[in-house]
């Protein structure tokens, strides 16, 4: 098992903000190297002359008009929610996320 | 900054090796569009509503719930876009930008990557620099994340999926002055298009800065992000404070020091920025086509439209007011400061047809009348006064019915919503004072002891005319005539100039 798929599912990991011990690292990367070589397969295929694509069902340009609908009850939305407070989310302190 | 290093023009000069440095600077501005509902659901678009009250599973990102583009935000974005000259794609589309943070509920935004609605186009700044605009596309906003109460963050997501503009600029600024004029130009295009607000105390303007420093000449060097500008004063004292800071790093030659890619937090009390201090990954959005988006096509016709929307855009009117209306530059921009303060003088001055009184009136007395918290209008529009009633006043003093200092009085009973022009002069008696009789009657008694300004009047010094003018405007209620005056005062002091038969 090579280091670069390691480090891959480690960077994998942190984007995700997952917390993984070297065990789960272990158990992950050759599960990640499989999935890699499927997509090294559809790499493979010679697509210079395709459009790319946007969308597969060939439906476009559905848009709504601007009007305001009703909003969920606060507190149905909350409810689904581990911890809240004062109406809002109750979340571990993360300052200086990004955005 | 420090001693060592001294402003020139644009340029910051090293003191002690004569390097001139200059600045290479770019912005990232995200405007708030002004619809009535979000990007991709029908949650209503209100600032100040209870926490989590304009959520629904769309922008909470419940599992199974789909997302439909607002039509009336694509309108608006296309319109800024035609504002500011940009090309509008024929066919644009939607990417997830993944990111998981507390604030994005569905831990992607959506966003437009690599096919925006526009490209292009640009702002041109006073001294005729052309700032390009790389692109402007489309996203959702973010929630709120609030970390000051206690030892939890509080998440509030009314503003999660509110329709955003996010103009990226190429770095064609070089000092703190260009940026806070490109950012009120693009402000003032925002809102002369309709497409938002663009207030920034209320967070519906935002802007990133990205900075870099280079000796003149020469080609540019690492760039560094700053976030966390509140406002206009804050981007220019962020760049005041990052600017020489990089030079210094450069010019001491410590490697410890130079400048690294890295994001800075402004802190405004202080004044300084400050490296981000969290293990911050490589940028890596994993982006890919938002999947439960069709993709969109801008037909001429739909562009063709939103340009027909466009009104005149602020730098065409003050050309105009300049060149063909004979206003000061002054003037010209005091007018275009909004949009509805434009169109509010440009019908006084088509009413009455003298648009350098009406500019007067607007610019000055009318602008003091807004400002005033007792009258509490929140824009021209809302002040009881109406573009004909203006026009009627400024009619009313061409006239003579009425003298400047009477139609000041008028016009602040009219703010107070005391009626038209024509009512109150009538109502009051404030119709200006021509009878010679009873103006000559005020004239000699304001010369009485006045012997003094006579006689510099006799000497030559017609100016010292004024300090009799005062008082026979005072005695008349500030209902004379005050050109018959000073020709009354003139004729009488000449007179008693003679010898007394
Ligand atoms: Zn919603």
């Amino acid at each position: 098992m090579t280091d670069p798929e390691r480090d891959l599912v480690r960077h994998t990991a942190a984007l995700a903000r997952l917390e993984l011990d070297e065990a789960e690292v272990d158990r992950l990367a050759p599960q990640f190297a499989a999935i890699l070589r499927h997509f090294r397969v559809l790499e493979s295929v010679e697509v210079d002359d395709a459009e790319p694509m946007t969308g597969a069902s060939g439906v476009r340009d559905v848009l709504r008009a601007d009007e305001v609908r009703p909003s969920l009850a606060p507190d149905a939305v909350l409810g689904n929610a581990p911890r809240s407070s004062d109406g809002f989310y109750v979340v571990p302190k993360t300052v200086g996320g990004e955005e | 900054m420090s001693e060592a290093l001294c402003r020139e023009g644009a340029a910051w000069v090293s003191a002690v090796t004569g390097t001139r440095w200059v600045g290479v600077i770019g912005l990232e501005v995200h405007a708030q569009l002004a619809t009535n509902s979000k990007l991709f659901c029908s949650c209503e678009v209100r600032f100040g509503a209870p926490p989590n009250s304009l959520t629904c599973p769309v922008c909470t990102g419940q599992p199974g719930s789909l997302p439909v583009l607002n039509a009336a935000a694509l309108g608006l974005a296309v319109r800024t876009a035609l504002a500011v000259g940009a090309d509008v794609a024929a066919e644009s589309k939607f990417d997830r930008k993944h990111y998981f943070y507390c604030d994005i509920p569905k831990n992607y935004q959506i966003s437009q990557y690599d096919r925006p609605f526009c490209t292009g186009g640009g702002i041109r700044l006073a001294s005729g620099r052309f700032v390009r605009l790389t692109r402007i596309h489309l996203e959702e906003d973010a929630g709120k994340a609030i970390h000051d109460r206690g030892e939890h963050t509080l998440v509030d997501l009314n503003r999660a999926g509110v329709a955003l503009i996010e103009s990226v600029s190429e770095a064609d600024l070089e000092t703190p002055e260009e940026a806070v004029e490109y950012l009120e130009a693009l402000k003032e295009i925002i809102r002369y298009a309709g497409a938002g607000e663009a207030d920034m105390e209320k967070g519906q303007l935002r802007c990133d800065v990205n900075v870099s420093v280079r000796p003149e000449g020469e080609a540019w060097r690492t760039k560094v992000e700053i976030k966390n500008l509140n406002s206009f004063r804050h981007v220019r004292e962020a760049l005041e404070y990052e600017i020489p800071r990089q030079i210094e790093a450069y010019e001491s030659g410590e490697s410890a020091r130079l400048p690294r890619q890295e994001t800075r937090l402004f802190d405004a009390s202080a004044g300084v920025t400050r490296t981000m201090r969290t293990k911050e990954e490589a940028r890596d959005y994993r982006y890919f086509t938002e999947p439960d988006l069709p993709p969109i096509t801008l037909t001429e016709a739909f562009v063709e439209r939103q340009r027909g929307l466009l009104c005149e855009l602020p730098q065409a009117r003050r050309r105009r007011y300049r060149e063909e209306l004979g206003l000061s530059e002054y003037d010209a921009r005091v007018l275009t400061g909004t949009r509805e303060v434009a169109d509010y003088f440009e019908a006084v001055a088509r009413l009455c047809g003298r648009p350098k009184e009406a500019a007067n009136w607007v610019a000055n007395d009318l602008s003091r009348a807004l400002a005033d918290p007792e009258v509490a209008a929140g824009s021209i529009d809302e002040l009881p006064v109406k573009p004909f009633d203006l026009a009627e006043l400024i009619e009313l003093v061409a006239a003579g019915t009425i003298n400047t200092t009477g139609a000041r009085e008028v016009l602040g009973l009219m703010v107070a919503g005391s009626g038209s022009p024509r009512e109150i002069v009538a109502e009051r008696g404030l119709e200006q004072v021509d009878d010679e009789a009873s103006l000559e009657a005020w004239c000699r008694e304001a010369l009485e002891g006045r012997e003094q300004v006579a006689a510099d009047v006799r000497a030559g010094r017609t100016k010292a005319i004024g300090a009799v003018v005062g008082p026979v405007m005072k005695a008349s209620g500030g209902k004379a005539n005050p050109q018959r005056v000073r020709e009354i005062l003139l004729r009488l002091i000449a007179e008693d100039d003679q010898p007394r038969p």
